[in-house]
């Protein structure tokens, strides 16, 4: 019964989201917003799972002193401030001037910032790694990749503005890049993922795939 | 180990280096430069351009601030060309962080002499409805009912005393649909969903990464327009007549672009060299 | 009487009536009134025409449209707005109430109010602005003739998605056909993965070097198809990790993902034989935020220094981040995903990377389960079909014998 209920529930769901897509006539209007907003309410409920999870072994690894551990201090430093300014602030906690907010704008919003614009550097040394023409097709997307980084900055304007006016090869080639071969391929390949998901979606619905309940089949 | 060896092997972080001062080294510069608008750019122009004055338009701030600097002044440039034409604007997000960054674009806006003067008044002439958890599935509420969606705004008026929401029921009340997006929930899920299954005349802007996913639905006319990364930012001021960061960033970026490719070069040269003396 | 003093009456007439045009209206009503009636009735635009109030299509019965044709002063700019107002039928004391209105220009509205079983007569006030004395605007409107009574009514079958129920129903006969055949002992071929079949060489690379193996679900809940496809992988990277007794650190980003994954891994080292050697931490969630998670792998990485890095699932902007960091510590990295916008990322700094689908079809490929190969094949022949359908529309389009986009949208609305 262990498996075979969490079976008949995932059939049963997954069946009833297929049919109210097709039927506009009450009850099945309500469907998606109902069951989407059940598995929000849960959501939002495990997020104590994971963030009391987070907790639990962070503190055990201060205990033990284990490798690293003091990683794990600034953890629970960082959890606990966050968790206290929160309830603190009561209802209006995100509200301009609360220490909710303070977190939020000086150390929260300046950390994200910075892990991503690493991606700057990132973008850089991985390309350099990747983008050698070891082959046609590599040549191929080696040649892409320069047209459209040349087109979609200003090199247009450096090469050929002090000669001829309004001369802008760079960002037409550019753009037909954009929406010829780039268009085709996105296609092709959200094709592909649609196919794809439907053929796992039917799987899990008809319970033929049964891993991510746990084990073997 | 000879000089291309060395090349092939060179540590990243000179690459670090020399990207970081490309990108850094430009914002003291100061440089005039024409900038070619493409269609994409100019597709969701001329779609607001269109709008009678008293319009209503939906700016949905789907994005955080990892994503403003590709982001912000996209929002910036529409918010103050909205009002420049007395487009009435309904601010609402589905990341947490977006009506944030909405109330930064109003802001800027109103430091806007021309704008400064119309004396604009909350919920006569926009409104923020705020932020609303549930993804695809707001959009999907906001299909049928707005005030379901949003029944406060973010200052908690309830829905019913806006005025300018007064004969708001849905997106057949609105004009047109302006959506920002860094990701998921973003332009794919507004496609789908408002403009697939509710008609509504969409318009987006993407980060650079996003964009191309956005093509797509470019060349099937469920968008009319898409503003990609700086460069749709850059052209979308120059097009509304408010040049701003988008502009003055676009040169730090082609220096990036330009190390990318020397880099990039460098290591083909450095690759054929040393696969000649390996032969 | 002299000319002069003619004159002089004149002037004095001509000044007495300016001064009563100026004077308060409610003093003189019988001389300014004439004046304001004749600038209002000027200006005042004729009615819109053609009011059709029409149950929405394919809806659950909450909406009636309502259309007209345009004044024929519109394109003159003599319209401000048009107010479009609504009646019920049978209630004798009923009056008209606006429920929308529509810029100078608009056709129609949407009446999202209408009560259910109940039929509305509509009408639409064509309005403009005529200057008052006083200097300021009144209202003038035109209303026009009387709709048809109009009802909503909710449908039972959305027509819009015929197309889509069709292709459904197709594909959906096409899997269980093929799995009928696999089922039945019919051998299918499928093509060579790389990446998956490199899961075994990257595990046991772990296992030599006495190094761990990370494994990232993503960073999506478990509504997302590509967790559930990324958790179902991890079952059988699990299994190995117990056979060959290699250490598994399974960093999430959502409780619901940890949980699944938990008890996924716990079946794996069960069905290896190893319950012993399962910890409950293996599988251990950090943060659902996008770069708080990628800032935590990325310390754990540079530290840990894992020999196999797996990432199976949903990413963002953080799969480069993760990638790039995997790769500059020399660990071996497959990679999959069914995001377009992060799979260059992965091909570039990743050395496997399963490319949309091929995600999805991992867990048949690696299990070799004739029904979920079955469910494969019936997928690719779809696939095939779609490509045929696809071919055929553009050669008709393009030799211009037919106009296939006005067949799918004549189907589509």
């Amino acid at each position: 019964m262990r498996r075979e209920i969490p079976l008949v529930i995932t059939s049963v769901v997954g069946i009833a989201f297929v049919i109210q897509y097709f039927i506009p006539h009450s009850p099945f209007d309500r469907f998606e917003q109902l069951f989407s907003d059940w598995f929000f309410i849960i959501a939002a409920c495990a997020i104590w799972l994971g963030a009391l999870n987070l907790l639990k072994l962070s503190i055990i690894k201060i205990q033990k002193k284990k490798k690293d551990w003091q990683y794990a201090v600034i953890i629970v430093a960082s959890w606990l401030a966050m968790a206290i300014a929160g309830f603190a602030g009561g209802r209006d906690f995100q509200i301009p001037g609360t220490g909710f907010d303070w977190l939020y704008v000086n150390i929260y919003t300046p950390l994200s910032a910075t892990m991503f614009a690493i991606l700057a550097f990132f973008v850089a040394s991985a390309s350099y790694r990747a983008f050698r023409a070891r082959n046609v097709q590599a040549t191929l997307l080696l040649l892409a990749g320069f047209l459209v980084m040349m087109g979609r900055v200003l090199f247009d304007d450096i090469l050929f503005g002090p000669f001829v006016q309004d001369f802008t090869p760079l960002s037409d080639i550019s753009s037909f890049i954009m929406n010829y071969p780039n268009l085709a391929g996105q296609r092709a390949i959200m094709i592909g993922i649609a196919l794809g998901t439907v053929s796992t979606a039917l799987r899990i619905m008809l319970g033929i795939e049964r891993s991510y309940l746990g084990g073997g089949d | 180990m000879g000089f291309w060896n060395k090349m092939l092997m060179i540590d990243r972080r000179w690459i670090f280096l020399l990207v970081g001062l490309s990108l850094l080294i430009p914002m003291f510069l100061s440089s005039d430069f024409k900038l070619s608008i493409s269609d994409e750019v100019r597709g969701i122009f001329d779609a607001m351009e269109k709008l009678p004055p008293g319009s209503r338009v939906l700016m949905t701030f789907d994005y955080d601030p990892p994503s403003a600097p590709e982001l912000q002044p996209m929002a910036d440039a529409a918010v103050r060309y909205c009002f420049k034409k007395d487009l009435k604007i309904i601010i609402m997000g589905l990341w947490p962080q977006g009506p944030q960054q909405a109330e930064m674009s109003l802001q800027r806006a109103f430091e806007v002499p021309e704008i400064a003067a119309k004396n604009l008044q909350y919920g006569v002439d926009y409104v923020n409805l705020g932020f609303q958890a549930g993804n695809e599935f707001v959009i999907q509420r906001m299909g049928t009912d707005f005030k379901e969606a949003f029944p406060k705004d973010v200052r908690g008026t309830v829905y019913e005393d806006i005025p300018m929401l007064k004969n708001v029921k849905n997106f057949s009340n609105v004009d047109f649909v302006f959506n920002l997006s860094a990701g998921y929930p973003g332009t794919v899920e507004w496609v789908q969903i408002a403009a697939d299954r509710f008609d509504v005349l969409l318009g987006a802007g993407n980060t650079a990464v996003q964009a191309p996913l956005a093509y797509p639905y470019l060349g099937g006319g469920q968008l009319v327009g898409l503003l990609g990364g700086m460069r749709g930012g850059a052209e979308f001021e120059k097009v509304t007549g408010f040049k701003a960061k988008a502009t003055t960033f676009m040169l730090s970026q082609t220096f990036a672009h330009g190390i990318v490719i020397f880099f990039v070069v460098i290591g083909n040269i450095a690759y054929f060299m040393t696969r000649g003396r390996q032969e | 009487m002299k000319t002069s003093t003619l004159l002089a009456l004149l002037l004095l007439l001509l000044t007495t009536s300016a001064f009563g045009i100026i004077v308060d209206e409610d003093t003189t009503d019988s001389i300014s009134a004439p004046v304001s009636m004749v600038t209002e009735e000027a200006v005042r635009p004729q009615p819109a025409l053609n009011v059709i109030g029409k149950d929405t299509p394919n809806d659950n019965g909450g909406s009636i449209q309502v259309s007209w044709d345009l004044s024929p002063d519109d394109a003159k700019g003599m319209v401000a707005r048009y107010d479009v107002e609504r009646k019920p039928v049978g209630a004798p004391d009923s009056q008209y109430e606006v429920i929308g209105d529509a810029t100078a220009g608009g056709t129609s509205i949407t009446d999202n109010y209408p009560e259910s079983g109940k039929s509305y007569v509509y009408r639409v006030a064509a309005v403009n602005f005529a200057p008052t004395v006083a200097g300021g605007k009144v209202e003038v409107t035109s209303f026009s003739a009387e709709s048809a009574p109009a009802k909503a009514s909710a449908q039972w079958f959305n027509t819009n998605r015929t197309v889509v129920l069709i292709f459904a129903i197709v594909l959906g006969f096409l899997i269980l056909w093929y799995i009928a055949q696999a089922k039945a002992g019919k051998e299918l071929f499928i093509r060579r993965i790389a990446g998956l079949e490199a899961v075994d060489e990257a595990v046991g690379r772990a296992t030599e070097m006495g190094k761990k193996i990370f494994y990232i679900p993503g960073t999506q809940d478990m509504e997302n198809i590509q967790t559930i496809a990324g958790v179902t992988i991890l079952g059988r990277v699990a299994k190995l990790a117990a056979e060959y007794e290699t250490q598994l650190d399974v960093p999430v980003s959502r409780s619901l993902v940890m949980v699944t994954a938990r008890e996924i891994v716990k079946e794996a080292y069960l069905n290896a034989g190893r319950p012993d050697a399962f910890n409950e931490d293996m599988v251990h969630y950090l943060t659902d935020d996008q770069f708080g998670y990628a800032a935590a792998i990325d310390g754990m990485v540079v530290r840990e220094k894992p020999a196999t890095m797996f990432y199976m699932g949903a990413f963002y902007a953080e799969s480069l981040i993760l990638a790039e960091t995997g790769n500059s510590i020399g660990a071996i990295q497959i990679a999959g995903t069914a995001m377009p916008a992060q799979l260059p990322f992965f091909v570039a700094a990743c050395d496997y990377t399963l490319i949309g689908e091929e995600l999805f079809a991992a867990s048949a490929y690696l299990s070799k389960e004739p029904k979920l190969l079955g469910s494969l094949k019936g997928q690719d022949v779809g696939k095939g079909l779609i490509l045929v359908v696809i071919l055929i529309g553009v050669i008709i389009q393009t030799l211009g014998v037919y106009d296939v986009q006005s067949l799918l949208n004549i189907v589509a609305e």
